[in-house]
């Protein structure tokens, strides 16, 4: 039995038949629709996350299958001092397949160890959040037809963002990726990363200003500065607008350059953007849906046409 | 009368850092053990100047000594048994360790997830650090507690 801990758990072929699969059930999404039949996902979320339970849930329910779970600990036996080690227990009986969220770091590990059904790791804390990074690889993938063969430019806060760390360590395994990181001095990607790229012999560039190299990237993937990383409101102040995308900054940008963004936003891309077709994180959380239904399929072993023995 | 005479079967650790003995004591959890054990300080060594040794009588088989690599590398292991010395052991660091030290990562799920066990793996050879199965945080053992015998 398999289940998804970290964006690598899986290698580069797997992914490529991830992918296929949910490309696939993007087509022919009337294929898919009954697959799941009898099927229950679990998303047991500790913490609220909407966003993340929604698309898990809607995956489901796109198969076929129905969904069933709780959305905070205090709704939950957590609340009454449970481990994360009964719950899944009691969880494997009500369910066929489990999406874990969790404020402290390991904890679906601790579930996967104990579980009889597959478990996939929803979000635990700042460790990682392995189905956002596989949404981002499906999205670049699917617009831009391959992973590989790009200058990818990764804007904002590039130090506290498990979700561009993942994405970098993600796409550093393909072919012929160029990678440009735009962030202010305090928010720099950590030393481990760049080291990660020095022994892969992985082109880098770390600059301060977007404007000055927008018009050489293929993708620009935007994250949130919040004003709490700023040591003083002077920087802040100073640089706030270096990385809030706007139409000006975008005629900068080639006519194919897409602009991704995990979501939720706050102001760093500028509403007037979102009719540009080449603003892809609407899209981008379509992907989502679509590489948790691959996900969840897979997982629970349909691929092969059988059912898992229990 | 002081008795660090010969053990019939246990341990002798020797070039210890001097100084080191009473830590690599309760790092051993040997206050925890019905074992005779004897402590010299300060020993004269050409090698080092100045060394511990701590002699353990206890049954070899029953005492885990991963821990020790983490801590010093350089500590000579001699086994004894029917009062001779039947193996030198090197020490290395052990791939895994696993109940010995508790991951001090404040978000970690072992922070508050009962009876989980505490395991590290091995991560840098060269540094000697380990990452937590779980938060997978990088950590020098030294600087973690231990986990207490119960
Ligand atoms: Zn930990």
């Amino acid at each position: 039995m398999r289940h998804l801990m970290n964006p690598l758990d899986f290698t580069v072929e797997e992914l490529e038949k991830l992918f296929d699969l949910a490309n696939d059930m993007e087509k022919n999404p009337d294929r898919y629709a009954n697959v799941c039949h009898g099927k229950k996902l679990a998303t047991c979320f500790y913490e609220p996350s909407t966003r993340t339970r929604l698309s898990f849930e809607s995956a489901m329910l796109n198969l076929g299958g129905s969904v069933l779970g709780f959305s905070s600990a205090d709704s939950s036996s957590a609340a009454k001092g449970e481990s994360v080690s009964d719950t899944i227990r009691v969880i494997s009986c009500y369910a066929d397949i489990c999406a874990m969220r969790h404020p402290k770091e390991g904890a679906p590990m601790v579930a996967a160890e104990r579980s009889k059904i597959p478990v996939i790791n929803a979000g635990d804390g700042g460790h990682q959040h392995p189905t956002q990074t596989l949404t981002d690889l499906l999205t670049i993938r699917s617009l831009k037809g391959k992973l590989g063969g790009f200058t990818i430019g990764l804007c904002g806060d590039l130090k506290f963002g498990r979700t561009v760390h993942s994405l970098i360590e993600a796409l550093a395994r393909y072919d012929d990726v160029n990678f440009i990181f735009i962030s202010p001095e305090e928010l720099k990607v950590p030393d481990y990363i760049t080291q990660m790229l020095k022994n892969k012999n992985i082109g880098y560039e770390e600059v301060i200003s977007l404007d000055e190299v927008i018009g050489r990237l293929d993708l620009l993937y935007m994250t949130r500065v919040q004003r709490e990383r700023f040591f003083n409101e002077e920087d802040y102040i100073r640089l706030k607008d270096f990385y809030i995308l706007t139409k000006e900054k975008m005629k900068a940008a080639r006519e194919d350059m897409l602009v991704l963004h995990p979501l939720p936003r706050v102001n760093e891309i500028s509403v007037e953007i979102d009719d540009d077709p080449r603003a892809a994180y609407f899209k981008q959380v379509q992907y989502g849906v679509y590489v948790r239904m691959a996900l969840i399929y897979t997982l629970l072993g349909l691929e092969q046409g059988g059912d898992k023995a229990c | 009368m002081l008795n660090v005479g010969k053990i019939e079967e246990g341990f002798v650790l020797d070039h210890i850092k001097a100084g080191q003995s009473l830590s690599l004591y309760h790092h051993l959890q040997l206050d925890t053990r019905d074992c005779t054990v004897a402590m010299i300080m300060n020993a004269k060594s050409d090698k080092m100047g100045k060394k511990d040794i701590l002699k353990v009588e206890c049954d070899i088989n029953d005492l885990n000594l991963d821990v020790l690599a983490v801590i010093d590398r350089n500590i000579t292991v001699n086994v004894i048994k029917d009062g001779e010395i039947i193996q030198k052991k090197e020490l290395t660091l052990p791939q895994e360790i696993k109940r010995v030290f508790k991951c001090k990562n404040p978000r970690c799920i072992t922070s508050i997830e009962q009876e989980l066990p505490h395991i590290f793996f091995l991560s840098d050879e060269t540094k000697g650090l380990y990452r937590c199965k779980y938060c997978e945080e990088k950590f020098d053992m030294r600087s973690l507690e231990r986990v207490k015998i119960s």
